[in-house]
């Protein structure tokens, strides 16, 4: 068959098909060579999958919808980096599933804010921003300090995670490789049968929401926001390390 | 074509190509070639990309990608750095060497370099910690000590009066921001039962001016100096506290952790001083220490100062 213009012009399922074969050849061309080029995810140390307790304080910061206000993306611009830290790096989100960028800031960007407060100061402003930032519009979530933490399942969050990559370990050559690969102390946080566990001892240790007597949901949420933006030592890296990455 | 025999014709009454195409019976379609503005707008835009492509990061090629020639200068530790054109260069070069980078850069060593009074002494350098401070203090700081570093009564200390648990001279302040403080007094709940802790509230609410039962204050006293409270080791015999443990003076009737000043009696008052013996405090300040330079911590210790309070 002799292709014309015609013949394409004429027959709109075939303009339709030919058309979605060439906006996608363009994004192809952008997305596919960010997974095969060395460059994409930086060379870096400290960043590691994310412990059981903090898992599951991100699970409901996702259940929450904290996105829709807060991005963890702190941009290479000089205004972003006096105000909120050093720019996000790529690894620094290579264990997120999903990532949470964002592209929305009503509220500030989170992605440095572990350390920034006290866990303290974290409860009062969940449960009730208001009382610590009088000019906030960010909506309570009380109900973070009542409700037990539900970690019944918490072995199952981490093998859905391991079957897209997540290193979590399920036998002992793997915990041998976390072990070669993040040290002792974090590879045992990574084994998945001692999830339930590591999740208990976490909570117990840190008492996060100055509760000591049961794990609560603001326990895991506030676990998981006091590590945001703390992995990665910059003081290790000079400034045009990073720049080499792009 | 129809039967009104109707063809494309230009104004001057030539007849038009069309495509040959004839929808509905009588229309056409010119064939008019591309505007000639219009194509050449496309050649150049086909141009600037082959140039784009020649001086910037563009086409992937195995596991990395062409750099492209464009350059980018800036310095790591004093020695000149050029990479490929890339954003994160740009940054870089721009935190060092954009005009409002640079003239932050000085500002925050003469700060770094100036005492107390060369600061106070001087307009412009007061002008940069009152602007620059109150940035930071904005971000880092109010959300627990609020706007102007009024405090929240009960767990954030007021920093604009002149009662300081850790000290308020620069140094010390700009010690508490870089290290962080851990506040902490013992809970009494086990220690001192209801009429101990009730004695004790007493004999604090007597080092500080109120009047009250002179026989209640006296077994206060009794347990404020011995050991059943051992209250002197940190807020010291006389009442006064120790800045080395955030312990702070009970004598000047200024309170961070309960609103006695604001209490209806001595009862209510007595009530609050014996709930905190019997809880304890527990609080506690991040550090910034890795978070801000030292200069920027001297500025923010300097621009806290300025509250009214500082020593």
């Amino acid at each position: 068959m002799k292709m014309k213009h015609e013949t394409i012009e004429t027959n709109a399922g075939l303009l339709v098909i030919l058309t979605l074969v060439v906006i996608s050849i363009g994004g192809l061309v952008e997305i596919v060579p960010l997974f095969y080029i060395n460059d994409t995810v930086e060379e870096v140390d400290g960043v590691r999958p994310y412990t059981p307790l903090e898992q599951r304080g991100r699970d409901i910061y996702v259940r929450e919808g904290c996105y829709n206000c807060h991005s963890q993306m702190v941009r290479p611009f000089r205004d972003e980096m006096l105000r909120y830290g050093h720019y996000s790096l790529a690894a620094e989100s290579m264990y997120d599933h999903p990532f949470q960028w964002g592209s929305k800031r009503t509220g500030p960007d989170l992605a440095r804010v572990g350390g920034k407060y006290s866990n303290e100061w974290h409860v009062r402003h969940l449960i009730e921003p208001k009382s610590v930032v009088p000019e906030s519009i960010m909506p309570g979530y009380p109900w973070l300090a009542r409700r037990g933490l539900a970690y019944d399942d918490i072995e199952q969050r981490m093998r859905s995670l391991r079957q897209v990559g997540v290193p979590y370990s399920v036998n002992e050559e793997e915990y041998q490789a976390n072990v070669e690969r993040f040290g002792e102390q974090t590879a045992r946080m990574l084994h998945i049968d001692d999830a339930r566990e590591n999740l208990e001892a976490q909570a117990r240790r840190g008492n996060f929401d100055g509760d000591p007597s049961r794990i609560t949901e603001m326990d895991a949420v506030v676990a998981y926001l006091q590590m945001l933006g703390t992995l990665v030592d910059f003081s290790e890296y000079d400034e045009g390390y990073f720049v080499e990455f792009r | 074509m129809s039967e009104s025999g109707q063809r494309p014709e230009d104004a001057s009454g030539q007849e038009v190509k069309t495509t040959g195409h004839t929808w509905d019976g009588d229309l056409c379609e010119y064939d008019n070639p591309l505007p000639r503005w219009w194509l050449w707008g496309f050649y150049a835009t086909v141009i600037f990309s082959l140039i784009y492509w020649l001086l910037y990061p563009a086409w992937p090629v195995a596991d990395t990608f062409t750099k492209g020639l464009s350059r980018v200068t800036f310095e790591v530790d004093g020695e000149e750095r050029s990479t490929h054109w890339n954003s994160r260069a740009l940054l870089v070069r721009e935190m060092q060497n954009s005009d409002a980078a640079q003239r932050q850069q000085e500002f925050l060593r003469v700060i770094d370099d100036s005492t107390l009074d060369d600061v106070l002494g001087n307009t412009d350098k007061l002008a940069f910690v009152n602007s620059y401070g109150q940035g930071m203090f904005g971000d880092f700081c109010a959300a627990c000590h609020q706007t102007g570093g009024a405090g929240l009564m009960g767990v954030y200390p007021n920093l604009a009066d002149d009662n300081w648990h850790w000290g308020g001279e620069v140094e010390t302040i700009a010690g508490t921001i870089t290290q962080g403080r851990l506040g902490y007094m013992p809970d009494f709940r086990d220690a001192l039962d209801a009429q101990q802790r009730d004695a004790v509230a007493a004999y604090v609410l007597s080092l500080a001016g109120y009047e009250g039962d002179a026989e209640r204050i006296a077994r206060g006293e009794e347990i404020f100096q011995g050991r059943e409270g051992g209250c002197y080791t940190c807020h010291r015999p006389d009442g006064t506290g120790l800045r080395s443990q955030g312990a702070p003076d009970l004598t000047n009737d200024i309170w961070s952790n309960i609103d006695v000043a604001g209490a209806e009696d001595d009862a209510a008052r007595r009530a609050l001083i014996s709930q905190l013996v019997h809880d304890g405090v527990q609080r506690e300040m991040p550090a910034f220490g890795d978070r801000l330079s030292d200069a920027e911590i001297k500025v923010l210790a300097t621009y806290v100062h300025q509250f009214g309070g500082g020593q």
